[in-house]
């Protein structure tokens, strides 16, 4: 379990104490795969998030969350009633073996109970304490009820505000914690900032991550230099171009394009389908060089759209993908999450990764790794933890708690 | 002055367009040196993309060039002439850490791999974020951010179930930049302890897959292939976007168990609702939920957003307006409570606004300074941090190599 920790990742040395619910956990997960001791608390009969589906095998059971599994990977778990005087007193404890915390109650939860940064600071000067809530510590909205949709329309931009059919209401993307896995990773980089700030100073600090900025965080200059805001469907294009096109099994991503351009786009694809003899004369000798959406008429643009679309129907999103690939076509493939499992790319760069679930007695299949590295590269060690199920380990051998200590606590539902 | 907490990292900067220099952006705004090095021969996409200030084009006048290059310093070098290469490569020597975002093996065959940087710096760190890795069968595949939304399986579930997949624009860019710069922070902390620098090879590929990771086990597990399904959630109902009154103005509401239901109803004086056998559970909601959504909707088009927002607010139901530009710059109390963008002063197009890092330290803030002009500070590098003489500036500058 601590053996070898320099080399079990880029931040090996480290111990994370993982407080948070949905709207935090993939900022635990993504530094348990970088090696550090993640170590998720949960109150005792198990964290809220277990609940949130989908299930494996569809069975509904706190153990068996595929979302739990996706969000805790190589963390350890342990019970804790912080809500009780004598796990704040244990918390405490715990606060002085980490170097963070981190959390995401709603602002003023942590400290009523004594264990806000105010208090923690004291225990360990150096301790960093990672806050993820919807709105940040302060403000008009702190208080405010929230779920991912809300925090993906109040955060607006791409996401939301510009996605849709004109006659229809904008959408969000299909599945929730969009939101919250942005202010998670965001939260990784608010808390490696800190100890880069901590190596060379000995402090400790907090950090307040609210989610609504994490999803606001992009250009709104068109606003801020023009006084402009787009429609939502509103594109720059005058006429009536195809982008998401249907193709055998599914569509793809593509665009005809002029200029210097073409060659990526425009003249690769043509000369594929002349292989094919998919193109007639008119495409087969069509001046490229001088093609551009804002001149050419809707005439051109079906005429041109109405063949590719039987060369896109004659073949599917794989074959699609590696003619790309191979004529250097700058069109990508809409893919399903069953056509990620087949990607020649993902299993070349060895992404996914196999975690044992002795208890389903099982390996399954995970997305793994985000970076290739020279060394230590982010890696899953182990599947999320079941409820308690490091208690013993980490409260009586780590901790030094007696084992009558540790049972009694037990008996009174602090851990 | 505050001292930064990246004060005195060395950042050598190829990156361009829109992951890599938002990666960078990050590394900058906390303190970092960042050198963006670019040239007058290739411009930087975003300087020649509008919009612009005042719709006039203009290399130093790009409204999303100006947002995600703040902090950094621009040292223009012609990397095509074999003394830009030199000179990127003293660069290099002096830094910490090297970033680029070209497709694919470029860096290589501009003999800036990292292995030739190793070389010159054996303790470098080095990220390479391509749309697919340096390696495997599609690794030199170019590409933009809304067609790795697409391969990233995102666009798939992204939509109505009744319609072809929605486009959701440049939606991995935000998330591919965020991966990059904890890698490298995370990389930085390993090379202090440890003294070795490493090579990062991140395909934002791989990056944005995580955040689809539950539907993927979804389908690993149960082989249930996720789909489009509007704004419907498992867990609640009703649960959307519903029109309010004014010009495309929208309010998200979501609604999770038979209190919150109840409180609802009550919010809006709508107790026939709470009475509608066809609405009396979750599971009966979830049944219904189209009638559901038609009635709300005949509610709240006859008020603002904001009135509805309130309102349920109020009562403690989670609503929010779907907030646009001008929404989120002028309008949005918090984001202005916690002074969420910052005025920077520019020489070119005066004042204008960008966005602080969205992790507030509190000991150690981030602190933006505007994006630099083309070619800014490519002298006062030469002089000040490559050592040179005015003599062998000119004659770079006389070769083009500063182009």
């Amino acid at each position: 379990m601590l053996e070898n920790r320099e080399t079990r990742g880029m931040l090996a040395p480290y111990r994370v104490l993982d407080f948070t619910d949905e709207q935090g956990m993939m900022c635990g997960k993504i530094m348990a795969d970088l090696g550090a001791d993640v170590i998720k608390v949960e109150p005792p009969g198990g964290a809220s998030a277990r609940n949130v589906g989908p299930f494996y095998h569809d069975e509904v059971d706190p153990e068996k969350s595929l979302f739990w599994f996706a969000l805790n990977t190589s963390k350890r778990g342990v019970t804790l009633d912080i809500e009780k005087p004598a796990g704040q007193r244990l918390a405490q404890k715990f606060v002085k073996t980490a170097d963070f915390v981190i959390e995401s109650f709603p602002p003023g939860y942590m400290d009523a109970l004594g264990l806000g940064y105010a208090a923690l600071e004291k225990i360990n000067p150096g301790i960093i304490m990672v806050s993820i809530t919807p709105f940040g510590q302060s403000g008009p909205y702190k208080d405010y009820e929230t779920s991912d949709i809300v925090l993906c329309a109040l955060g607006g931009g791409p996401y939301l505000r510009s996605c849709g059919d004109e006659d229809r209401p904008p959408f969000r993307i299909s599945y929730h914690s969009q939101a919250f896995f942005h202010a998670g990773t965001e939260g990784v980089v608010g808390a490696l900032v800190a100890l880069y700030h901590r190596q060379t100073s000995g402090e400790g600090q907090h950090v307040d991550v609210s989610i609504e900025e994490c999803m606001a965080f992009f250009p709104n200059g068109d606003w801020d230099f023009n006084r402009r805001v787009r429609a939502r469907g509103e594109t720059l294009i005058p006429l009536k171009v195809t982008h998401i096109w249907p193709c055998k099994d599914g569509h793809v991503m593509w665009r005809y394009t002029g200029g210097p351009m073409a060659l990526r786009h425009s003249i690769p694809l043509v000369n594929w389908m002349v292989e094919e003899n998919m193109a007639d004369d008119w495409l087969k000798n069509f001046d490229w060089e001088n093609f551009s959406h804002y001149t050419a008429t809707q005439e051109i643009i079906d005429r041109m759209e109405e063949q590719t679309i039987n060369f896109f129907m004659s073949h599917t999103k794989a074959e699609m993908m590696a003619g790309a690939i191979k004529h250097r076509i700058m069109l990508y493939p809409i893919s399903s999450t069953a056509d990620l499992l087949e990607s020649p790319q993902l299993s070349a760069r060895e992404f996914w990764t196999q975690v044992e679930h002795p208890e389903l007695d099982e390996a399954i299949t995970y997305p793994g790794k985000w970076a290739n590295s020279s060394d230590v590269p982010p890696k899953i060690s182990r599947r999320a933890p079941l409820i308690g199920e490091h208690n013993a380990e980490i409260y009586e051998k780590e901790l030094g708690m007696s084992h009558e200590e540790f049972n009694s606590m037990k008996q009174a539902g602090v851990i | 002055m505050r001292r930064l907490p990246l004060e005195g990292v060395k950042v050598a900067d190829f990156c361009w367009v829109w992951t890599g220099p938002t990666t960078t952006k990050v590394l900058a705004d906390f303190g970092a040196t960042v050198l963006k090095i670019e040239s007058y021969k290739r411009l930087e996409t975003w300087r020649i993309q509008p919009p612009f200030k005042d719709d006039e084009p203009g290399p130093n006048r790009g409204a999303i060039f100006n947002s995600i290059n703040t902090s950094k310093h621009s040292v223009t070098i012609n990397l095509s002439l074999p003394r830009g290469i030199e000179l990127a490569k003293k660069l290099v020597a002096w830094a910490d850490i090297v970033t680029e975002n070209y497709a694919g093996g470029s860096m290589a065959r501009m003999g800036l791999g990292y292995e030739v940087l190793k070389e010159i710096k054996p303790d470098i760190i080095m990220l390479s974020s391509s749309l697919m890795g340096q390696t495997g069968p599609w690794h030199n595949s170019p590409g933009y951010g809304d067609q790795l939304t697409a391969i990233s399986g995102i666009s798939e579930i992204a939509g109505w179930p009744d319609r072809i997949p929605g486009e959701v624009g440049y939606y991995t860019d935000y998330v591919a930049p965020r991966f990059n710069a904890l890698t490298i922070l995370a990389a930085l902390d390993y090379r202090r302890r440890t003294g070795k620098g490493l090579y990062l090879d991140i395909a934002q590929h791989q990056s944005s897959i995580q955040f689809v990771a539950p539907v993927v086990l979804d389908y690993v597990v149960n082989k249930r292939v996720a789909r489009r399904r509007g704004n419907k959630d498992d867990h609640a109902a009703p649960h959307g976007i519903y029109p309010c009154s004014g010009n495309d103005r929208w309010c998200a509401i979501a609604v999770f168990g038979d209190d919150e239901w109840h409180v609802f109803c009550n919010a809006i004086n709508k107790s026939a609702w709470a009475a509608d056998s066809r609405f009396a559970t979750f599971q009966k909601r979830k049944e219904h939920d189209d009638e559901l959504d038609a009635l709300i909707s005949t509610w709240t088009v006859n008020y603002t957003d904001q009135e509805i927002m309130n309102l349920l607010q109020t009562a403690g139901i989670k609503a929010g307006i779907v907030s646009n530009a001008e929404d989120q710059m002028e309008n949005d109390l918090q984001l202005k409570h916690r002074n969420f963008y910052v005025e920077l002063e520019h020489p070119e197009i005066g004042e204008y606004r960008a966005p602080r890092q969205p992790c507030v330290l509190s000991k150690t803030p981030c602190e933006i300074k505007r994006a630099p002009l083309i070619g800014e500070h490519t002298e006062t590098t030469l002089r000040e941090i490559l050592g040179m003489s005015d003599d062998e500036i000119s004659q770079l500058a006389f070769e083009g190599v500063l182009e």
